[in-house]
């Protein structure tokens, strides 16, 4: 492809005395993959921290059949390395991934929490799903292995069969979760969950509270982990988007181009332009209606029902309007690798310029009512504040952090096509309120409407998808999307076959649900409701 | 307050005839003759997700707006199965929700009514039976009165499923 390699991270690594080896089959190279000793792990992730870097992503795989003896003679597969991986991303020097080989006999590594807060929960997962020792890991309660998983389990290790039942460990079922607490005499908890009062996902929030305020707040989630990254495994790319698509329902544009970009990378072919703007559509249409959606649940948990009825109806007419053009109210199986399985004709074209723009028009209107109205606002300002300084340590992503200070946008920084062309504009916040969150979510639908308008009116002529070819066994690929929640990464590799061997992503409600808990200090429990809705972080997305 | 009056009476009344369907004439007129005659007018209805990408959430939130107005029909959201006469299950259920699941329909007076809600639920769909993660469709950890299929069903569909359960 037409990117030079970038070299930025690689050298700043050289000055501090870290030796580091660019992968060649890792793509692409303006998002390079460097390999470097296991003694540095930790040294990098400080010195990444300095350079003002933001933590992407830590995750593992093990390495592929086609990693073992270049001689034939067949290795083992227990005998094959395990790796650790990390992504870090600069405003102006785009995203890099380190990479360090693990003995596979006693994993471990040195943890990284130390300099970035948002990895602990991440490295739980590896040392959950891997049986990797993060050494030194501030917090090394297990995350998505619930109690009563039998313990040696290792889900995403070569010899754990996956496709069988997994039983539960009878003697570990009466086990409870060791949540945090508190001594004195005048905090009492309330455990709320997994199964909640409204029509949301499962998760379960263990609050300490003072009277009427909150202390502290603890989400304990992992209860909708569905196995995705091993399900992935040994799918074709084609059939794995469908999959991709379904890691959080609400997002499946963006979690499905996220999938298919790291693809297309991996395999060196991009999309058609026309395909590219088409996914650009669905994605900024996917935005405005989540948004739409949300800002009526907030004003819902305020007991403003004028606002969630409106802005239902409009969140009913995009619906309607993709299930007529597209095929699917929610936007499900339209983006594959190579480019997107629906074209939109003159005459759909029309239909979603109209609309777009009398939603954001009638967004407008009911945003005045909305600013003028006491009785909401009150409740909205102020509330669940998350400063900038929090939000910079733990690296908050999308509107959450957008409201604090922190405006990391992929569509500027990667700016991947179509957004190379078009100018974000960037809502910038930093009061880090309820208010400021819902205030950078009216502000994204408008600019959404705006890009929406700009890509029909500059939709180039051709085809929507290049045939999918698969890249040799052993190439991965990267890619980082900015979808309605913030920035999903999600990485790919191939093996044998062309069958996908590993995938990792990373949804942005990972690093959120720490903005959560941390907003939710000193509110009111009744506050939460409101508080959660303002972020809207995805369990599901999480969970895997 | 003069601008939410003016948007309501330029919004109008929204709420329509539920859409005819293929297998099912589903009318309104008989969603709420059976509410009213074996409910005595109120369903309680009590949602679960037991493992779901939140597609069909999405779509049981759309069942609520004004167009489908579930509500006038007498169905009506409870945040406890204690109150519930209907559970509506979505997802694959996963390992780690199976007992939540389960707790839930047991906190749950008769008749103890389930809809399974999308394919996840019918047949765990794209993530698979055959996965360490999940303990299995909505039907084999509880007793399913009525599948509604897609994915996500549309509201209409979830509709449907919800009268299909409570006609005798």
């Amino acid at each position: 492809m037409r990117f030079v390699v970038n070299t930025w991270f690689a050298e700043r690594l050289a000055d501090h005395g870290i030796h580091s080896r660019f992968l060649e089959d890792h793509h692409p190279v303006h998002m390079p993959c460097l390999e470097i000793r296991r003694l540095d792990w930790a040294q990098a992730a400080e010195l990444a921290r300095r350079m003002e870097m933001r933590l992407v992503a830590v995750w593992a795989a093990e390495a592929g059949l086609h990693d073992a003896s270049p001689t034939g003679s067949a290795s083992p597969a227990n005998e094959l390395p395990l790796y650790a991986y990390m992504a870090f991303a600069h405003p102006e020097h785009r995203h890099a991934l380190l990479r360090t080989e693990l003995n596979p006999d006693e994993p471990a590594v040195h943890s990284i929490s130390d300099h970035f807060i948002a990895a602990c929960r991440m490295e739980r997962s590896m040392q959950d799903m891997f049986g990797i020792t993060m050494t030194n890991i501030p917090d090394p309660r297990p995350w998505l292995k619930h109690e009563h998983w039998p313990l040696a389990v290792q889900p995403l290790r070569r010899d754990f069969a996956a496709n069988e039942p997994m039983p539960s460990d009878a003697a570990r079922l009466h086990i409870d979760y060791p949540y945090v607490q508190s001594p004195s005499a005048g905090v009492y908890e309330i455990p709320v969950g997994p199964v909640h009062a409204g029509i949301i996902e499962p998760g379960h929030f263990r609050f300490l509270a003072v009277g009427e305020q909150v202390l502290n707040m603890e989400a304990r989630l992992g209860y909708v982990h569905k196995g995705i990254e091993r399900a992935m495994q040994g799918r074709t790319a084609t059939d794995g988007v469908k999959l991709a698509g379904r890691v959080s329902g609400d997002s499946t544009v963006a979690h499905a181009w996220a999938f298919s970009q790291a693809c297309e990378y991996a395999a060196q072919k991009p999309p058609p332009l026309r395909a590219s703007f088409i996914r650009g559509v669905l994605c900024e249409r996917e935005r405005m209606a989540n948004h739409i959606g949300d800002i009526g649940a907030v004003c819902n948990d305020a007991a403003f029902i004028f606002m969630h009825a409106q802005m239902q109806r409009l969140r009913e007419d995009m619906a309607r309007l993709h299930a007529t053009i597209f095929g699917h109210r929610l936007l499900m199986n339209l983006v594959i690798p190579g480019g997107v399985s629906r074209d939109i004709d003159a005459a759909d074209l029309d239909a979603l310029f109209a609309q777009t723009r009398n939603i954001a028009a009638e967004v407008e209107q009911l945003r005045a009512i909305y600013a003028d109205h006491p009785s909401i606002q009150e409740r909205v300002i102020g509330s669940g504040v998350v400063s900038v300084q929090d939000a910079l340590d733990i690296g908050l992503l999308g509107y959450a952090g957008r409201a604090s200070g922190n405006y990391p946008d992929e569509r500027i920084e990667e700016a991947y096509p179509p957004y190379d062309s078009l100018k974000i504009r960037v809502a910038q916040g930093h009061m880090g309120d309820v208010a400021t969150r819902v205030w950078v979510r009216f502000e994204e639908i408008a600019d959404s409407a705006r890009l929406i308008g700009d890509l029909l009116e500059g939709l180039p002529s051709g085809d929507i998808a290049n045939p999918w070819k698969a890249p040799e066994a052993g190439v991965s690929g990267f890619a980082a999307i900015e979808g309605w929640r913030g920035e999903i990464a999600a990485w790919v590799r191939f093996g044998e076959g062309g069958l996908v061997d590993r995938y990792f992503v990373r949804d942005p409600s990972v690093i959120n649900w720490l903005g959560l808990e941390l907003a939710v200090r000193d509110v009111p429990v009744p506050d939460f409701p409101l508080n959660n809705k303002s972020f809207n972080c995805s369990y599901a997305g999480n969970d895997l | 307050m003069l601008g939410i009056l003016r948007t309501i009476f330029r919004t109008g009344c929204k709420p329509e005839q539920l859409a005819e369907s293929n297998q099912l004439e589903a009318s309104d007129q008989r969603l709420e003759a059976a509410i009213r005659k074996r409910f005595n007018g109120s369903l309680a209805i009590r949602q679960v997700d037991a493992g779901s990408c939140n597609g069909c959430e999405l779509e049981i939130h759309a069942s609520n707006n004004c167009y489908y107005d579930l509500e006038r029909f007498g169905c009506h959201f409870v945040a406890s199965p204690r109150h519930a006469d209907m559970l509506l299950v979505t997802g694959p259920v996963t390992r780690n929700m199976a007992t939540a699941l389960q707790m839930t329909f047991d906190a749950m007076p008769a008749p103890k009514l389930v809809v399974a809600v999308g394919d996840c639920a019918a047949n765990c769909g794209v993530f698979g039976k055959d996965n360490y993660a999940i303990a299995g469709t909505v039907s084999d950890i509880i007793p399913v009165d009525i599948t509604v299929h897609g994915c996500p069903p549309t509201p209409t569909d979830i509709i449907r499923g919800i009268l299909k359960a409570i006609e005798p």
